[in-house]
């Protein structure tokens, strides 16, 4: 008896898990992603050469038992950089991301909840943003800022701000009609207690989705803005500057480009694959 | 008895895109200590919305409300969540009205953090809502439950702990028993009427189901498009009606016996529209004993008999 109670107290959550687990593909993204963060933690152990180590003896070489992703211009190890990039890469993905869904988050439950001219006055705000591609958005950004891992980070969560005001927006609208917020009012409950403690929590499963689709797209980002030299500067391994001085070799050392290339794939289509699988999860229509 | 609450031409417009839509239309009635009102009324006549003015969730257009005989038409701020303490509302449906992250512990307790009752202490609080668990008829063993795990009868169960938290003198029961079945009806109706001696509480209680409202009010307002059409005690409501739509409305009760004769009056037309209403009664359009008149004034409610209000230029 007691151990059933136990089972059901999850709810929700215990459903989602439930279904999640039955997606052989969202659950082979998850172990991909949880290498990833091992490789990205442990990078110093696992690594077979320290990231910088330059090797003139050995420029330019293709994949051998050596150097199994091959070496570089300067006779690093490929493979050494691309698990030490992934740092970066989760680094930014994770914090540019976090930091929009608090600030989108934030600014859309706040015009969700309020309506009426604020809500007017943050949508059209939003709207400006939205009508910049997202692209051209954070590379002005980091531009104008200096290039660098924290201007990077605030680049790509100002051009992901609009997105996630929308979602939770929409979220907030839906809820707010629902009896107990108005329970709530009734206890006496104040505006923000109603926002962080009956509202946000209620539509988490929304933003989960949402975040984990948007990582994808931050780690891009990331790759692209460093590819273009306004991200990450080199000697730091980042997969997308990676890319970029790799570049004027591909002709002659196809291995330079396409490892890093392949890592950003691999990351992005596991994130991807994942955040599709936590939608069907977490959708209440499919119980089963 | 004394008066506890006092409601002085309330009125709610809201603006829609059409004009304005007249939910409560100048309703003024008094409740004393103790005591049950019964609000009736077919779906959209504002009998909600009445509720919802009353304990502060929407703002009156205009009128006064007086609780013990002071004016809380528009307080704000500490005053307001002071008086929440005294006022609290039970909600219609049981499937929305509770959060459904928060377990029945949290759910019941978060008055009490709101107010820091008990001096805020949390061993104490919880100790209090084991009392007011058992006071409603809940097991000890679902205070870790979530809602969505429980029955329509234990969620309303909760809903009513949660308004009992902060020991209020005044609850606005808006249709609490109309999202369950008759079985579990008749209990959380019982429940409601016992809480109601012990801890004398007053109640409005906001229903479109007669056989209900006639089994718990002491009073009974007949609302129509906004207005009360009706008031008078409850046993004289089912005995003599003056109002040509109270008329109309007791006789869609069904008599459970067969071959029961019995004289329904069917009303013709559709309801008025509460958007920006024609003057004179709101009723006329479908009333059987329309004169001139009733289409040009609005008839004011008027004492008939002893206790027995109507607003009808019949009498």
């Amino acid at each position: 008896m007691l151990k059933r109670n136990k089972k059901t107290k999850k709810g929700f959550w215990h459903d989602a898990w439930y279904r999640l687990r039955k997606n052989k593909s969202a659950m082979f993204a998850l172990f991909i992603l949880g290498l990833l963060v091992i490789c990205a933690i442990f990078a110093d152990y696992i690594a077979p050469y320290p990231y910088s180590l330059q090797d003139y003896n050995h420029t330019f070489e293709f994949p051998s038992r050596k150097h199994l992703l091959g070496t570089d211009n300067f006779g690093r190890d490929i493979l050494s950089r691309i698990i030490h990039g992934s740092r970066i890469s989760l680094l930014v993905g994770f914090s540019s991301i976090t930091t929009a869904i608090i600030f989108g988050g934030l600014l859309g439950a706040v015009s969700g909840f309020y309506g009426g001219k604020v809500d007017n006055a943050l949508m059209r705000a939003m709207d400006i943003l939205m009508a910049i591609p997202g692209m051209l958005l954070a590379i002005s950004l980091a531009a104008a800022l200096k290039p660098g891992l924290t201007n990077l980070v605030i680049a790509i969560a100002i051009a992901d701000i609009p997105g996630y005001a929308r979602v939770v927006r929409a979220a907030v609208l839906t809820i707010k009609e629902q009896e107990y917020i108005e329970a709530s009012q009734c206890i006496g409950a104040s505006d923000g207690r109603i926002i962080f403690k009956h509202i946000l929590p209620n539509c988490l499963a929304p933003i989960i989705v949402q975040a984990t689709l948007g990582m994808a797209g931050a780690i891009l980002s990331a790759s692209a803005l460093s590819f273009l030299g306004l991200g990450i500067q080199p000697p730091t391994p980042e997969w997308g500057s990676m890319l970029s001085s790799a570049r004027q070799y591909i002709r002659s050392y196809w291995h330079m480009t396409a490892f890093p290339g392949l890592a950003i794939m691999i990351t992005i289509f596991a994130l991807n694959i994942l955040g599709d699988g936590l939608r069907d999860a977490l959708d209440p229509r499919l119980k089963n | 008895m004394s008066e506890l609450l006092r409601v002085e031409h309330l009125k709610k417009y809201f603006d829609t895109p059409r004009g304005l839509l007249h939910a409560v239309d100048d309703v003024s009635f008094s409740i004393e200590r103790g005591e049950t009102l019964g609000v009736v009324g077919e779906s959209g006549c504002g009998k909600s919305t009445l509720g919802r003015c009353i304990v502060h969730l929407l703002e009156p257009t205009g009128g006064k409300i007086f609780f013990k005989d002071e004016d809380i038409t528009n307080i704000r701020g500490e005053r307001l969540k002071e008086s929440r303490k005294s006022m609290q509302m039970i909600f219609q449906d049981p499937f929305s009205s509770l959060n459904p992250r928060m377990t029945v512990k949290s759910i019941i307790m978060e008055p009490m953090i709101i107010h820091k009752l008990h001096q805020g202490n949390e061993a104490a609080q919880e100790k209090a809502v084991l009392e007011i668990m058992e006071t409603v008829g809940l097991a000890k063993r679902l205070i870790d439950s979530y809602p969505h795990e429980l029955d329509g009868g234990r969620r309303q169960r909760i809903g009513i702990a949660r308004a009992l938290a902060l020991e209020p003198e005044f609850i606005v029961c808006d249709e609490p028993v109309s999202a369950l079945d008759v079985s579990i009806q008749a209990q959380i109706l019982n429940l409601m009427r016992d809480l109601q001696e012990e801890r004398n509480l007053t109640y409005i209680f906001i229903t479109h189901d007669l056989s209900v409202v006639k089994h718990i009010s002491d009073r009974i307002c007949v609302m129509y498009l906004g207005n009360i059409v009706e008031q008078c005690p409850a046993d004289k409501l089912f005995a003599s009606q003056f109002h040509p739509y109270t008329q109309a409305l007791l006789s869609a009760i069904p008599i459970a016996k067969i071959n029961a004769k019995r004289e329904r009056i069917i009303l013709k037309g559709e309801i008025t529209s509460p958007i920006d209403p024609e003057p004179g009664c709101r009723f006329a359009a479908r009333c059987l004993y329309t004169k001139p008149e009733c289409l040009e004034v609005q008839p004011d409610l008027k004492e008939v008999e002893d206790g027995h209000l109507v607003a009808c230029h019949l009498y």
